[in-house]
């Protein structure tokens, strides 16, 4: 269904102009919660079931709540604007757009909407990404468990009173 | 079926916004969370490309990068805690030597 698909790439596009242009980190946070969800739609159209779900689960579920958490703890309000260049102002959104209009041109040449023809869908179902993950991926894997247990130590390491 | 070049446009897209955003704001935690939105832009064009190219690995990847993502936003978010107790502010444009 392409027409979800726009609807749901306008929806990301439009919340993630609102990160970016809020000032109070609240806003920035709530905004970005749209824009995963909406990732996770776009996700599910591409065939991807179990990463929408990991996606609305682990992103939007326990990352965001993490970040919402620490806005409330540190009591963040609206940022003060930077006193800096004048022409850093000026000139920053149309470079920023002339980025965008050059990156977008050159996928454009590189990628013609004609001749991407797509594969036949894919099983991607636990069960698919699982046999794959426990066959080719397993010392990635056993690599991200010890990752996550150097992070957990850093971060009660971090989060005491003293050094 | 929607086209590969635009998943593609809408990953940039999204790609470019965060970068902008990493650049502007000046809050220390919106600018992590425009990191994550960068890395949410780059998840998107490997879920396109598993799409189109019909294979798996791509998702693996994905996989992968939100545990990642999730290790990094727990120690990132931790440094920003010890860093506010120490220094009392936010604001990027205060926070620029290393040294406690």
């Amino acid at each position: 269904m392409p027409v979800l698909f726009y609807i749901f790439a306008a929806l990301a596009v439009l919340a993630a102009i609102s990160v970016v242009a809020h000032r109070t980190p609240v806003y920035s946070a709530l905004s970005l919660i749209v824009v995963l969800c909406s990732l996770a739609v776009v996700y599910l159209l591409l065939g991807a079931e179990f990463i929408a779900v990991i996606q609305v689960i682990v992103y939007a579920g326990a990352i965001m709540v993490l970040f919402v958490f620490v806005i409330m703890l540190l009591n963040a309000g609206r940022e003060m604007p930077s006193q800096r260049s004048r022409i850093a102002r000026w000139l920053g959104a149309p470079l920023v757009a002339a980025f965008l209009l050059e990156v977008l041109l050159a996928v454009w040449k590189q990628f013609p909407s004609a001749s991407a023809r797509p594969a036949a869908p894919l099983d991607a179902g636990p069960a698919a990404i699982g046999h794959l993950l426990f066959r080719n991926y397993v010392l990635p894997f056993e690599v991200t468990s010890i990752l996550i247990l150097v992070a957990i130590l850093g971060a009660v390491v971090l989060a005491k009173k003293e050094f | 079926m929607i086209p590969l070049s635009h998943v593609l446009a809408l990953s940039i897209t999204l790609f470019v916004i965060g970068a902008a955003g990493f650049i502007f704001r000046r809050n220390i935690i919106t600018v992590f969370m425009c990191i994550e939105l960068m890395l949410n832009a780059v998840n998107l064009a490997f879920i396109g490309f598993s799409r189109y190219l019909g294979n798996l690995d791509g998702q693996l990847f994905v996989f992968f990068v939100i545990v990642v993502a999730a290790a990094e936003a727990t120690v990132g978010l931790a440094i920003i805690i010890a860093v506010y107790r120490d220094r009392s502010t936010l604001n990027i444009d205060d926070l620029d030597s290393m040294k406690m």
